[in-house]
């Protein structure tokens, strides 16, 4: 029973083949067996989204998908973002408005984030809160995270962007 | 956190995925969007042998409009479901619902036949497809047959799919132009099944409810349709006094368990709160 077989998909544009038991999870695929350890896992009843990566244009819960149901999948992780050394815009907007602190949830946050404003790349505050529902933080309380995506839009529209941190201002300097 | 071993197949088409579960029987499960059986085999709840993914089938997909019918695939997707520009004008009931189901990431993957299929009674969709007078089309060996939601649900995980079958289809009929409507869920938070929840449709007759269907979502083994409250409304104005009976008429046939959302008494005065508001709003939402 449970015989191993061997998958391929690509994984932030690398074609890359496992060898997995049907029920190995996609997150310990990607941790333990492709080694993008950015993508973590913070409960087992499908709430957190610390282990979110995007898949085949869908934010997912990896912790709730199977390896085996990955086969020619694009799968795209937080090591996916930086262009050639650049930080993508929300990284940028997550370092620029305090959106992280243990770090711990900030990879998943990203990877929905991203998709997030594909489909909306104007959300109001109510919109990213909304759909940004399914990735718990312990440690930012949300506000800086929601500042951080709306750095991103901007950034990403084109338009000026510049932290909202109080002593970073250029009025402060 | 870790599941016990499985085989897994991924057919192609329902009739390939119906040979496969005839042939493995009650050892195998199928695979839809995976976010309420993973989450059980993960906890050792369920331990399946095989596992028969249903994601590659493409035939289950679609939201479409035929005749006086919405038919919508069993393995559409929660998200599909709130973006369909066709369930926006014709069927909003369906886009509000699921716009309160769960997250994101799970209404991604979450499909409309899993979380009926699944007969959970904190599930959303039952009350959701018997307030639509929805049917639902299984396919088996023997055939197709089409069901009504209502009377589908048995009992907690307990419907009237046979082994062997597969649903393959929701059909809705569409609601007529001025139908109002609403889906009132009270839940602790984003992503929890409700604390109690009913879903309404309503159409006037100038100051008369017409038709009212009710159902209530998580205060009871299955969804219940609170026929009684439906009764005492049709044919009748609408005011607050008809709203308050209704109410109370629906609290009337509520067996919750007490769970951490609360104890019985609390989950059935929430029932008849969340009556009094879904009509509230479907009045508010309807032609008169």
């Amino acid at each position: 029973m449970s015989k191993k077989i061997m998958m391929s998909f690509a994984l932030n544009g690398n074609e890359t083949d496992v060898v997995v038991e049907p029920r190995e999870l996609l997150i310990h695929t990607l941790r333990e067996k492709c080694l993008h350890t950015g993508p973590h896992i913070g409960c087992e009843t499908s709430h957190c989204g610390a282990c979110t990566v995007d898949f085949d244009g869908m934010s997912v819960k990896s912790c709730t998908l199977l390896t085996v149901q990955a086969e020619g999948a694009q799968v795209r992780t937080v090591e996916g973002l930086a262009e050639g050394g650049v930080l993508h815009a929300l990284q940028e907007g997550f370092m620029q408005e305090h959106g992280l602190q243990c770090g711990f949830c900030t990879p998943g946050m990203l990877m929905r984030a991203w998709r997030l404003l594909q489909e909306n790349p104007n959300p109001d505050e109510a919109e990213i809160r909304y759909w940004m529902a399914g990735n718990l933080c312990r440690c930012t309380g949300y506000q800086n995270i929601v500042k951080a995506v709306q750095y991103a839009a901007r950034k990403l529209r084109g338009e000026a962007v510049e932290t909202s941190h109080p002593l970073m201002t250029a009025e402060t300097h | 956190m870790i599941p016990r071993p499985f085989d897994y197949h991924a057919p192609r088409s329902v009739p390939e995925a119906v040979a496969l579960l005839d042939q493995f029987g009650d050892a195998a499960k199928l695979l839809a969007g995976g976010h309420s059986l993973l989450p059980m085999m993960k906890l050792r709840f369920a331990q399946p042998d095989h596992l028969i993914d249903l994601g590659k089938v493409a035939e289950l997909k679609g939201i479409r409009e035929v005749g006086d019918e919405i038919r919508i695939g069993a393995m559409t997707t929660e998200n599909e479901l709130i973006w369909s520009e066709l369930l926006q004008r014709r069927c909003p009931l369906i886009v509000e619902g699921a716009r309160q189901i769960s997250d994101p990431q799970v209404r991604y993957r979450g499909t409309l036949g899993g979380d009926i299929s699944h007969g959970d009674p904190g599930n959303d969709h039952p009350a959701l497809m018997i307030a639509l007078d929805a049917s639902f089309v299984l396919a088996s060996a023997q055939g197709e047959r089409v069901l009504p939601a209502d009377g589908f649900f048995l009992g907690t995980y307990m419907t009237q799919m046979e082994p062997g079958e597969i649903m393959t289809e929701i059909r809705i009929p569409i609601p007529a132009a001025g139908t109002g409507y609403c889906y009132a869920k009270l839940k602790r938070k984003t992503g929890d099944f409700a604390t109690a929840a009913a879903a309404v449709t309503l159409r006037m007759d100038g100051p008369t409810v017409s038709s009212v269907r009710i159902a209530l979502t998580n205060v009871g083994d299955t969804a219940l349709r609170a026929t009684a409250a439906e009764q005492v409304l049709s044919g009748r104005n609408f005011d607050e006094a008809a709203v308050d009976e209704a109410a109370h008429l629906a609290m009337s046939i509520c067996m919750p368990v007490s769970d951490l959302r609360g104890d019985a008494d609390y989950k059935t005065a929430m029932a008849g709160e969340m009556t009094r508001r879904a009509l509230l709003s479907a009045y508010a939402r309807s032609a008169h």
